[in-house]
């Protein structure tokens, strides 16, 4: 089945690149290089606890401008936003999927939707809601019906439907993911769906699959960015050996799910 | 000195709010003072305290607490500039979500937040409607798409009022708020002033402490309902004509 397009609405922001000059680590000394974030790039950080990888994410969600610990400034299409454009900007330059997220509205799933795709100024909300709720279908473990409460969905079908509206109704031109291997969702899957939304992609990951889909690696230490690993080809091929393996995982989990014995 | 009336539902948030903006106030060299208006208890003075933010609190007690509000504002804007604040916020208790504290002329906000139910921006009815800034705290519990359909909403119910998405715990957003208090329209005397809404009309034996049930006990201004399947006859809206700012 063919990945859904993002549905066309108002309010999309128009963004190129984000770029983040570079910081200070927790000692003060300098961070290397400047990173500049591409639209359909994938961006993998990597790094243990505390090393600095949700402090980058906040510095791209708050807009930094030498005002965090990290003194990293942002620049959108290569300049410092304006205090309008700042405002303009609130909330809405970044759309975020991470791993522990649960819905706390008291609305059933289509009427969330419709609801959705009626404040982005979609022409046709419930017809678009059906496109995010049928996506969402695909990639939960059990599908979930148009009527049901979004506080009963279960953790893995929250995030399904999360990942499933971002990518098809969200405006937020970067999307930064926070370890969706534990999500409870088809992971692949939900990367590929994501990433047909053109946007700017930031993923912390601790999963090699998904570190090696990037293009690029941010490895962190101490509060900076300490390497930046392009992919390389043996990496590409890597990719694919263990893409194979986790194919096979996934198809013993499958048999095993429904009772089946592993041959 | 400029005046602020905060309204909002109880715990959405609306002294956290006010305390970090304050703050943002006082450092840029802006007096404020803040007046609580609550019904039986509350503990709210010592995190304006804590904020070195000078605060009175005043309690309703046995009276309806909006009632109590509105006859007690000209001698809390007094107290307030007694106390030399260049910004007055006065902080009420927003109880029955009936009634709308806002003042005509005056910076109006409301705080509400995103954890309340979708019908939330409805049910408070006037005290968001009539906002001219609306707060929005616990956005970072729900997810973005939560976040804009709530915004939405809001905007249904009130379409010109600056929505605002704030943090209560962390202050974030509070700042830009206190920019928005610093340019609040300035008023020397509350006297002639008018509220936005009117109050609910009372005056029956329940508000002269009558507690025992029964028709016979009833007098004054009652209005009964008429009870049929589905919605009970509905009381009219009234104030509403009063409403516009």
């Amino acid at each position: 089945m063919p990945l859904p397009d993002a549905i066309p609405g108002d309010g999309a922001i128009q963004l190129r690149e984000l770029s983040l000059t570079g910081g200070h680590d927790k000692s003060g000394a300098p961070e290397s290089a400047d990173l500049v974030f591409r639209v359909g790039e994938i961006t993998a950080l990597l790094g243990p606890t505390g090393s600095g990888k949700s402090r980058l994410l906040s510095d791209i969600e708050s807009l930094a401008d030498g005002d965090t610990p990290s003194r990293r400034r942002l620049f959108l299409d290569g300049r410092a936003p304006t205090d309008d454009e700042r405002f303009e900007l609130q909330g809405r330059l970044v759309a975020q999927i991470t791993q522990n997220m649960n819905f706390v509205l008291d609305m059933g799933v289509l009427d969330f939707l419709t609801a959705h795709a009626e404040s982005r100024g979609v022409a046709e909300p419930e017809a678009a809601a059906r496109r995010v709720l049928m996506a969402a279908n695909e990639l939960a473990g059990e599908s979930f019906a148009a009527h049901v409460q979004l506080t009963q969905l279960s953790g893995g079908q929250s995030r399904a439907l999360m990942i499933a509206d971002t990518a098809l109704l969200s405006t937020s031109p970067v999307l930064l993911i926070d370890e969706i291997e534990n999500a409870g969702v088809d992971k692949g899957q939900a990367l590929a769906l994501l990433l047909k939304s053109e946007k700017i992609v930031v993923m912390a990951t601790h999963d090699p699959v998904l570190a090696l889909s990037a293009h690029r690696r941010l490895v962190f230490e101490n509060g900076a960015v300490r390497h930046v690993v392009a992919r390389t080809g043996e990496e590409a091929a890597a990719l694919k050996r263990l893409a194979g393996m986790e194919a096979e995982f996934s198809r013993i989990r499958a048999a095993l799910r429904v009772g089946g014995k592993v041959e | 000195m400029r005046l602020v009336t905060v309204a909002g539902p109880p715990s959405c948030g609306k002294t956290s709010v006010i305390v970090h903006a304050c703050r943002h106030l006082l450092a840029t060299g802006t007096p404020c003072a803040v007046i609580k208006f609550d019904c039986l208890k509350s503990r709210d003075a010592s995190a304006y305290e804590a904020a070195n933010i000078p605060v009175s609190v005043a309690l309703s007690g046995g009276l309806c607490p909006d009632h109590f509000y509105a006859t007690n504002l000209e001698e809390a804007f007094a107290w307030a500039q007694g106390e030399g604040a260049a910004c007055c916020v006065i902080e009420t208790a927003g109880l029955c979500n009936r009634c709308s504290p806002h003042i005509r002329g005056l910076l109006a906000l409301c705080v509400i937040d995103n954890l309340m139910g979708i019908d939330a921006p409805e049910k408070i009815g006037p005290m968001l409607r009539l906002a001219d800034v609306v707060c929005v705290t616990k956005g970072d519990l729900v997810s973005q798409a939560e976040r804009e359909v709530y915004r939405h909403r809001i905007r249904q119910m009130n379409g010109r009022a600056v929505i605002r998405h704030v943090n209560g715990l962390t202050g974030q957003g509070c700042q830009d708020l206190s920019r928005m208090l610093a340019l609040a329209p300035e008023v020397e005397s509350l006297a002639e002033r008018k509220l936005r809404f009117a109050m609910p009309a009372a005056v029956c034996s329940y508000c002269l402490s009558e507690m025992r049930i029964g028709e016979r006990y009833q007098k004054g201004n009652v209005k009964k309902a008429v009870f049929v399947r589905g919605l009970a006859e509905s009381p009219a809206d009234f104030g509403d004509a009063d409403a516009a700012s």
